[in-house]
């Protein structure tokens, strides 16, 4: 199974980062090898619609689950479309949650809120 | 001649000072640009005589034609696109209309189709012509609404009644103002937000003047400001606690009572010489 976790740096000891599509990178984990990649979020610096992009970049590197702390509506989505789980993360660590994962103790997400919106300031 | 009254931040006046001078100037237009939340009408109870919706173009995918591309989905710097299991999910609320997608499509898979995002209601108060945006609820950007506000808008003599704030909602509404009054509360904040929207009219060139509302005791930071930047005080509307009663009935000061005729009277006259009225 691949999980993809936002997450701040690109290293196995980097947080869960709070949001899901302007995170600045992604970890893409994959269990049942337990190899670990990680990609730029070529969505952060978006104008708008990151959580789409995100999403879109999350389907394409071949997600099964997200695990995530929060999602936008947006996101949810696209990630639900492609058939793929989210689950709420717990605590910051990449290796709690993966742990957690696999031992089927995470919580779906389940409270989509509806974005972080217009929060560039820019106006539209 | 255009006159745009906006403000940098809600609840300053802009509604107040738009309608009572476009009650003072009689035989006049009112537009009210604020399609979030219009409410004039409820000042001029105007007779409606005409509602008709505003759509946008919203790109419809022929799945029949696509081919997985993907430079629509590449091409949309708005993200109102994403390819999921083989078929281009469009986000209805992301997409800003620029029909770019569907000039770009080489299997001609996307046309348009149209989504409606609020209405524009005319209707008449008296010697007044009462134009209305109403954005629907939920709706990201009043924009098209008032750009269809002021569509073709040039005769006689027009008062527009900006959104607040100083975002594209609040330049559309500019756009082709000849004159711009500034409203702002005489407090640190209110001169904060006055500072933003005066940017605004300078970057536009619009000859602008500023009603400060609300006046209430000494505020010398602000009238140091203005001065000393070279911008005209147009009127001090004093904080009046008879004026809060009269607006929440939803009744024009100017058409009620006496002083405020005077003031309004005197503050048109004004606009007008500053605007170079003839």
């Amino acid at each position: 199974m691949i999980a993809v976790l936002p997450v701040e740096t690109n290293n196995m000891g980097a947080c869960i980062n709070i949001s899901l599509g302007r995170t600045p990178f992604f970890l893409i984990y994959d269990t049942n090898t337990n190899h670990s990649l990680f990609i730029e979020n070529t969505a952060a610096g978006s104008q708008g619609g990151a959580g789409v992009k995100a999403a879109q970049l999350m389907v394409d590197n071949g997600a099964d689950v997200v695990i995530a702390p929060a999602c936008g509506k947006n996101a949810a989505d696209v990630l639900m479309a492609s058939g793929i789980k989210i689950y709420k993360s717990s605590g910051c660590s990449i290796k709690d949650n993966i742990t957690a994962l696999i031992a089927g103790t995470l919580e779906e997400l389940s409270d989509i809120h509806p974005g972080f919106h217009n929060h560039g300031g820019s106006g539209n | 001649m255009k006159i745009a009254v906006l403000s940098g931040k809600g609840g300053t006046g802009k509604t107040f000072v738009s309608v009572n001078l476009a009650f003072s100037a009689g035989n006049c237009m009112y537009i009210d640009c604020d399609v979030e939340e219009p409410n004039g009408h409820i000042f001029f109870k105007p007779q409606i005589t005409d509602s008709h919706d505003i759509t946008v173009d919203i790109p419809l995918i022929d799945s029949s034609k696509c081919t997985g591309c993907r430079l629509c989905v590449n091409f949309c710097k708005f993200n109102a696109l994403a390819y999921i299991k083989g078929h281009v999910e469009v986000f209805d609320d992301i997409c800003h209309s620029c029909g770019g997608c569907s000039l770009l499509c080489p299997e001609e898979a996307i046309s348009e189709r149209k989504k409606s995002i609020g209405k524009i209601q005319s209707g008449i108060s008296g010697n007044v012509t009462v134009v209305t945006g109403i954005l629907n609820p939920g709706e990201e950007s009043g924009v098209p609404i008032i750009k269809e506000l002021l569509n073709g808008k040039n005769d006689g003599d027009i008062f527009i009644d900006s959104p607040p704030g100083s975002s594209c909602t609040v330049m559309e509404s500019i756009r082709d103002a000849d004159y711009c009054i500034l409203v702002a509360e005489p407090t640190i904040f209110g001169m904060h937000n006055l500072k933003m929207v005066l940017e605004l009219v300078n970057i536009f060139k619009k000859p602008h003047g500023v009603v400060i509302n609300k006046t209430q005791g000494e505020f010398p930071a602000l009238k140091e400001f203005l001065s000393g930047n070279d911008i005209e005080v147009l009127m001090d509307i004093p904080y009046d606690n008879e004026l809060g009663k009269i607006n929440s009935m939803g009744l024009i000061a100017a058409d009620e009572i006496l002083e405020y005729r005077v003031l309004f009277s005197s503050l048109l006259k004004k606009v007008y010489k500053e605007a170079g009225h003839v």
